[in-house]
């Protein structure tokens, strides 16, 4: 069986990681057309590419159907519960670092904390009849990072995209994102609190340890990460 | 779970709601899926983390129930008599931390008790039957009573917007100790409050807002403003005694028989008369227990017990444990008057039930055998 390597599809993340794996040896490109979703693996004997969206490698790592997986530590943590279990991380790569931030409007002088987020929840709720909305698609994370730091009054509203945009289209009232230079919160006129630092995340080479790598997988799958320089971790 | 295990586990249930019933107790059933609204009212986002959420393309957004209080509570408060004695047993739904391997489905037998007279007797009522029933299985005892946490939050001679900030953090213990040591002023506020007020005292707050930026969403600059004003008035008022932190400190880290701990609670009601009323509501329920031949000498109380369920106690609760918690309670329950006002548009009743938990009923029993 070969050793099954998921890359992003896509985007500067798939041509950081090519670049990251062919510094090391391992040339990995992309094969056919540019629409097609197909690749090649040169440098390492019995190793598969398989592109995916960077969003769907953690659940094809926990399921063990791939044996190794280039995403963001972010999307690790919010899809795969109890993740160390059936995934471990083996490098950082030192690209794609985004930081999921919470995030209200500028203008919002009095808020710049935690406790002052809770206290206009409060507020915000007794004079609107409903809840702090804060829009978001990491919703564990972020769920699990204020109820940790004893925010109370808000809820949490599903965006999967343009989420900055939501505070001025009126759907939330706040916004929990991944940034990465914090110019799309500042064009949107938000900021983000100071302690507001929900998750620091980059690209990380993460290992399924649920897929089987007996006998010939195993062997195909540590001259892999000798070649690239890893000591087979987990 | 195999069958016979299932079989079991439904047959202790209807022992126990037989048992119930005995007690007086009407049979009641309650619907699995509930309006999602009104729990997330009542709890909040935490809900979403606990609760399984499910969609109806008529009736919206549902919850498979976490528990059975908020139907009882709402069918009595449609249709009931008074006073009232509920129970019912059934299976509930609660997503669980991945970690904990607990069960996420799970059998509850339930006993409601809807009484508006003499609340010490209620009470001790419903302890007293769950601690007879559960008496074979020689459990540990918790109780806890979340009206005197409420009481001294009450009785801080301090503005009326610290009191209520506190008090909606009773269940919060983390952030309540946090507002606690910044109105005691044993924590500083942080440096971007101290800016904000340094600005709010030579500039007025919307000329302030509108140099920040343009104010996008819902939220007005009138609230921010008027936060602005409720910090400067925070700024300026003095900070809470030590003497009163240290009544709260005392009271929280309460950990005693209930008797020792009461004469420690007179001590304490000595120095904050405001406690007066909740210390003697429990000796009124001591003396009430002990009439149901409750070992009341025997019976721990601590003055933490219960702040970190569900948030809806708001007097006595208690808890029947197995050696050690890391397994759930055999069963727990408490009073939650509060919550009947919240679900009883404009009516109230006070309300003091619990739950038992007929899986973990069985293995203490296999435990033990």
């Amino acid at each position: 069986m070969t050793v099954k390597l998921g890359l992003p599809s896509k985007g500067r993340l798939m041509e950081q990681a090519f670049d990251w794996f062919a510094a090391r040896g391992v040339a990995v490109r992309r094969t056919g057309s540019d629409r097609e979703y197909a690749g090649a693996v040169e440098g390492a004997d019995g190793v598969e590419l398989v592109l995916l969206s960077a969003g769907e490698i953690p659940r094809e790592l926990a399921a063990g159907r791939i044996h190794l997986g280039v995403t963001g530590t972010d999307l690790v943590r919010e899809k795969i519960p109890l993740w160390s279990e059936k995934i471990a991380e083996i490098a950082r790569l030192g690209f794609g670092h985004a930081d999921l931030v919470l995030a209200v409007p500028r203008a919002w002088i009095d808020v710049d904390t935690l406790d002052d987020l809770d206290a206009a929840a409060a507020a915000f709720r007794a004079a609107h009849g409903h809840r702090l909305r804060i829009a978001t698609k990491y919703h564990t994370l972020v769920r699990d990072f204020l109820k940790a730091n004893g925010v109370a009054d808000y809820r949490l509203v599903d965006s999967q995209g343009a989420t900055e945009g939501t505070v001025k289209n009126l759907t939330a009232e706040a916004i929990a994102d991944i940034t990465s230079s914090g110019e799309t919160l500042r064009a949107n006129h938000l900021k983000i609190l100071s302690d507001g630092l929900i998750l620091q995340s980059q690209a990380t080479l993460f290992r399924s340890r649920t897929a089987p790598a007996e006998g010939a997988t195993g062997r195909r799958l540590a001259a892999l990460l000798e070649t690239l320089g890893l000591a087979a971790a987990g | 779970m195999d069958t016979a295990a299932k079989a079991a586990i439904r047959a202790e249930a209807d022992r126990l709601a037989a048992h119930f019933a005995a007690a007086g107790a009407h049979p009641v059933e309650a619907d699995i899926l509930q309006p999602a609204g009104t729990l997330l009212d009542l709890y909040g986002e935490d809900i979403r983390a606990r609760a399984y959420t499910t969609r109806d393309p008529v009736r919206g957004e549902l919850m498979l129930r976490p528990d059975f209080t908020v139907p009882v509570v709402q069918m009595h408060m449609a249709e009931g008599a008074e006073p009232a004695r509920y129970t019912y047993a059934g299976p509930v739904f609660r997503m669980q931390d991945a970690a904990s391997h607990r069960a996420s489905e799970y059998l509850q037998v339930g006993y409601e008790l809807f009484a508006r007279d003499d609340p010490a007797a209620a009470d001790a009522e419903v302890f007293a039957l769950f601690a007879k029933l559960l008496a074979p299985l020689g459990l540990r005892a918790a109780t806890g009573d979340i009206g005197l946490l409420k009481a001294a939050v009450a009785g801080l001679r301090t503005t009326a917007r610290r009191k209520a900030a506190l008090a909606r953090h009773i269940w919060r213990p983390a952030r309540f100790r946090a507002l606690l040591d910044r109105f005691g002023g044993r924590t500083a506020p942080p440096a971007s409050r101290a800016a904000l007020l340094d600005a709010a005292g030579t500039t007025p707050a919307g000329t302030l807002i509108a140099e920040a930026g343009p104010l996008v969403g819902l939220r007005t600059p009138d609230e921010i403003a008027s936060r602005i004003a409720a910090l400067r008035a925070d700024a300026a008022a003095p900070p809470i005694a030590a003497g009163e932190l240290a009544i709260l400190d005392r009271l929280l880290g309460l950990a005693d028989t209930a008797p020792r701990a009461l004469t420690e609670l007179r001590g304490l009601a000595g120095e904050m008369p405001a406690l007066a009323p909740a210390t003697d509501r429990m000796a009124a329920r001591l003396d009430a227990l002990a009439d149901r031949d409750v070992d009341i000498d025997a019976l721990p109380f601590e003055g933490s017990y219960g702040r970190t369920t569900l948030e809806y106690y708001d007097g006595f609760v208690f808890g029947f444990y197995a050696e050690g918690r890391a397994l759930p309670p055999v069963a727990s329950g408490g009073r939650y008057d509060a919550l009947t006002r919240v679900l009883g548009q404009g009516r109230e009743i006070p309300a003091v039930g619990g739950v038992i938990r007929p899986a973990q009923v069985l293995a203490v029993q296999e435990g033990s055998a």
